[in-house]
This record gives C-alpha cells, structure tokens and sequence, in this order.
C-alpha cells in the first residue's frame, strides 16, 4: 500500500445490545485518557459494532481489550468537503465510475469544516481517485483539532 | 479382528430367530422374580407369546426405581446359592443398586469384554493396564476378566498414584490402556510434565463418562493411542455392553446379549433408525438378574447404516441422559445437542446458554453465544455471517428456529463442575 500516510485507526467495538454499553466503553477510554472525536453505531440483531475516531488508537485499543471487550483496528479514510454544493456528490461519483465500493460512512463533526470518514473496499485506490477529483484527504494527525 | 465371526456378523432371520428365542427364554427366567410375575400377570403375557419384536411392546419397562425399590436383593431370578459375584451401582441418589451374577453371568459378561478387545485389535501379545476402579464398580473387574480371556497380560493398576501409573506404563511396555477419558487426559499431562513419551502405547479404551471427539482428537496425539469408546452400566453386566470398532463410527451393541430399542422418554413410544431417544435394553443373556426392556436413561440413536465392518447393530455415541431432555415446540432436544451443533461452528467460544419462553403461546428459544477473538475484524457483516450460520445449523439439524444473540466473551456464567445451561421460564404452564 503506497498511501499508508492517510491510513486513520478506527476502532470498532463489538457491543451487545444493552443499555450502558457506550457509557462502559467512554468510561475506559475516560480512565485511559483516551478522547473520542467522532463515534456511530451500526446495529444487526441483537448487537451491534461502535466505530469509534479517537486521539491514541493504541491506546484506545489496549485498554478495551484489557477489560475483555471485543475490539478490533478498522482502517478508514477521512476526507475534507469543500464547503460548496456537490462536494460529497463528485466524491462519490468518481468512487463509483472506479468501482470502488463504499461500504459505509459518517460525518466527522471537526472544528473547521465538515470532515466525510469512509470505509471502502479499495482504500489504496480510493485515496488516488478522491485527491484527484480535487478534494482534500486528510492524515492522522491533521484530524486532531489544533484547538484543544 | 473377530472373536466370533459367526455371531457376530449374524444377520436377518438367523439374528431375529436367535434374539426372540432368548427373549422368551428371558421372559421365563423373570417369572421367578414377584415383581415381573405380576407384571406379566396383570398384562396377560407369557414367554411363547413373544414370536416377533413387535410383541417385545408388550412388555412392561423396568426403571432404575423399580431396582432400588427391590433393593437389596428383590430382583434375584435364581437361589443365592448360584449367586458367585456382587456388585452395586453408585446411584447418585439414594440407595445403591445391588447387581448379581451367577457363573454363566460372569462367563457371558467377560467373552462380551474379550470380543471388544479383539475387536480393537488386541491379542495375546498385548499388555494391558487397567486403570479403573476394582472395587464395586463393575469396570475394573469387568475388563480384567476379558483382558486375560484373550490372554493379555493384565496389569490390576486400579485407580490413584498417576507417577507410579506412568511408570508401570513406561517399564511394562504396556500396549493398552483402559481408564475414563479424563483420566486419560491427566495421564498426558504428566507425561509431557515428566518430559517422557510412550512409545509402545496403541490402544486406548475409554469410557464411564461421555467424552467428545475433541477430547478422542487430544488423546491419540498426545497419548499415541487409537481411541475406543466404550459403553456399559452395571445393571447389564457392566462395561463392554457396546463398543467402537476400528471404524470409529458408532458403538456396536452385542445383538447376541442385547436386545436394543430406542423410545421417546415421555411417551415409551418406539422411535425408528436415526432418531435420538433413550436406549431401553433387554438383556438376553442374564441369569442371576433378567430384566426386562430396561430404560438406561441414556440418549442415543441406532444408526440406520450397516457398518463396513459387517457387525450388527450399533448405537451413536451416547449425547445426555434423559434427564436433561426439553421438549420445545413438541420437539425433544437434549443440551448436549445443542453445543455439539454450536461448538463446532468457528468463532463460537466456549460458553453458551439457552433460554426458553413461552411467547404467545409458542416456545421460543434463544441462544446466547460467546464469540472469540479472532472472529471480531470490526464488521458487522462477519458476525452476521456467524449469526445466521448458527441460525441454519440448528434450524437443519434440530428442526427447530432459535434466535441466537451473540455475546461478549467472558460475559456468560462459568460452571464448576456440571453445568447448567438451560433456564427454562415456561415453569408452572
Ligand atoms: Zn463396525
């Protein structure tokens, strides 16, 4: 893989459905120092998966395996909309003329402009074509908010 | 190999003439005995109304109640004077059962022993260690007797002191070991602790406990042995009533010795080939003790195929007891089905729990499963896969729909020794 720069840690966690399951899993990220930036849930019958941005993967990983909690590295991309219309549209129109699946994705709340975390089948293919069709794919360490 | 080829390949008629022959003459013998008197009084049948198997349905079934209940000698057929031997089975609860033996008994009993060791494999060149206890339980005498029937050289180890065990093992060059499984399994780990191997060890004969074909996989790399199921209670005779033949693939149960069937524990209704039930034997052959149709309270199935080995009947490898039997949706299903079908799905750990409830009016079942590690990538697609994988299985295999949720390991309640898996919420229907 070639574009392993832009290559961003989610993790996912396996959680059944219960409630206080999210407070457990913010609880140990609280007490490892751990910051969640950004968080979905997808949800199956009876239990789901927590995907999770956060400022120290590693960390965020240890720390729920310690406690016996299913978890697991996702590689995902994040790129930045241009604040104009159409952005998220030319994004995936040039995914879908290379065939290039994307198997899901959600909003990035960041503190500057509207941040688009994909998870595709190609990730390698997927960040040439989308910096090509202009938009900004981000790094690591260019998601944590130089605000805090 | 065969010890008695003619018998035991016997077939069709000659099979069907010699078993209702020595039904009749089972039936005769238990006429001594008050309690089957008046049975068979009450009922209106005598030996010569015996003719076909349909007739056995006649007769009545013996428990193991009706055998503590004639404690302790109710159920002798013959004058203690022709009694040679006792036995008594250790009953979980309550009194013990007390089992007799008159010298045929004990003559009958170790040629069934000495077949299954031939059987095996097993000659007059082995040496075979017995590790089980000698005492009342019927498994150590029982496999001595056969042992030197077929003129092994037989070693009365008995039970205890596992470092003086592997050293007979190791300085005898014993060939054969016969011992429950997990005995087995603690015989392994101390000679791998010890750092010794047993190089001459071929045969391993286990049985007294069901153990799965992971444990059978464990034992003959570990141990180097072939592996043998062996199955047997004290009530008919003891140990070797029905034992694997070198095809691994279903016990075959003495048809000369035993008449098996197979009935649905709550109706007593007989079930046909390939259908899971309790094994109800009427031994052919006992003298001190007949008994009539009794119900082992053991779950197996008569396997509908001829095995390859051109031996008669056999039984699958013993699933539960009846004990633990549930009834969901008119469906008889035992727990240990259950984690048979679900264990050996990959990714499924290993705790499980069943809840049944009743939902409007319908059983429902439900199956938590803990999952492993390694089947969590961070996709809810795998786990569906596994989902519905479990889902299919037991719906083929049970004929039953279940819902199964899928858990955190280590969140399912462990089990010291034996384990409850099933909580059944449809009490006081
Ligand atoms: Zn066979």
């Amino acid at each position: 893989m070639k574009n392993n720069a832009y290559l961003i840690k989610q993790i996912s966690i396996f959680s059944e459905n219960k409630p206080g399951k999210l407070a457990h899993v913010a609880k140990v990220f609280q007490d490892a120092n751990v910051n969640m930036m950004s968080f979905s849930i997808a949800e199956a019958e009876g239990f789901g998966v927590i995907r999770a941005l956060v400022d120290k993967p590693e960390m965020a990983f240890s720390s729920l395996s310690k406690k016996g909690i299913h978890v697991a590295y996702t590689d995902v991309i994040a790129v930045r909309m241009k604040n104009q219309p159409g952005g998220l549209y030319e994004v995936a129109a040039a995914l879908a003329e290379a065939a290039v699946n994307i198997e899901y994705s959600y909003a990035f709340a960041g503190c500057h402009q509207a941040t688009l975390i994909l998870r595709v089948d190609d990730i390698d293919a997927a960040i040439d074509i989308i910096q090509k069709s202009g938009a900004y794919v981000l790094k690591p360490e260019e998601l944590l908010c130089p605000c805090e | 190999m065969f010890r008695d080829k003619a018998i035991e390949t016997l077939s069709s008629e000659g099979l069907q003439k010699l078993q209702i022959e020595r039904l009749q003459q089972t039936l005769k013998r238990a006429q001594s005995v008050p309690f089957y008197r008046e049975r068979c009084k009450e009922i209106g049948i005598a030996p010569h109304d015996i003719q076909t198997y349909d007739d056995v349905r006649k007769l009545p079934f013996t428990t193991k109640k009706d055998l503590q209940e004639g404690y302790p000698f109710g159920f002798l057929a013959v004058p203690m004077s022709e009694v040679v031997r006792i036995h008594t089975t250790s009953g979980t609860t309550g009194k013990p059962t007390v089992v007799a033996y008159t010298a045929e008994d004990l003559e009958s009993w170790s040629e069934l022993i000495a077949r299954n060791l031939t059987m095996a494999g097993m000659t007059s060149d082995d040496i075979f260690q017995n590790m089980v206890n000698y005492g009342m339980f019927t498994g150590g005498l029982g496999f001595h007797y056969g042992s030197e029937k077929i003129g092994a050289v037989t070693i009365p180890s008995a039970t205890g002191n596992t470092h003086r065990q592997i050293e007979m093992l190791s300085d005898f060059g014993v060939t054969a070991i016969h011992c429950t499984p997990s005995y087995a399994m603690r015989i392994v780990e101390v000679v791998e602790e010890m750092g010794m191997s047993l190089p001459k060890l071929k045969y391993g004969l286990f049985g007294a406990e069901p153990w799965s074909e992971a444990v059978r996989a464990e034992l003959e790399k570990r141990l180097g042995v072939e592996a043998f199921d062996s199955y047997g209670m004290s009530e008919l005779f003891g140990p070797g009533v029905a034992f694997e033949c070198p095809e691994h693939d279903g016990l075959h149960i003495w048809h000369d010795a035993y008449y098996v069937e197979i009935i649905d524990p709550k109706t007593g209704e007989n079930l046909p080939p390939g259908v899971r039930g309790e094994l109800v034997v009427t031994p052919l052959l006992k003298y001190a003790m007949p008994l009539l149709r009794y119900r082992t309270g053991d779950i197996t199935m008569l396997m509908p195929e001829p095995c390859p080995c051109g031996r008669g009947m056999r039984i699958a490898r013993l699933t539960g007891r009846t004990d633990d039997m549930l009834i969901i949706r008119g469906i008889n299903v035992f727990p240990s089905q259950i984690e048979h079908i679900v264990m050996q799905i990959p990714g499924v750990g290993d705790q499980f729990m069943v809840t049944i409830e009743r939902v409007n009016h319908l059983d429902e079942m439900s199956i938590s499963v803990e999952i492993t590690d390694d089947v969590f990538n961070g996709e809810l697609d795998q786990l569906t896969k596994l989902q519905s994988r479990l889902v299919d299985e037991l719906k083929e295999r049970l004929e039953l729909r279940t819902t199964i949720r899928l858990v955190e390991r280590g969140s399912l309640p462990r089990f010291e020794g034996k384990a409850k898996r099933v909580i059944d919420l449809r009490e006081g229907m």
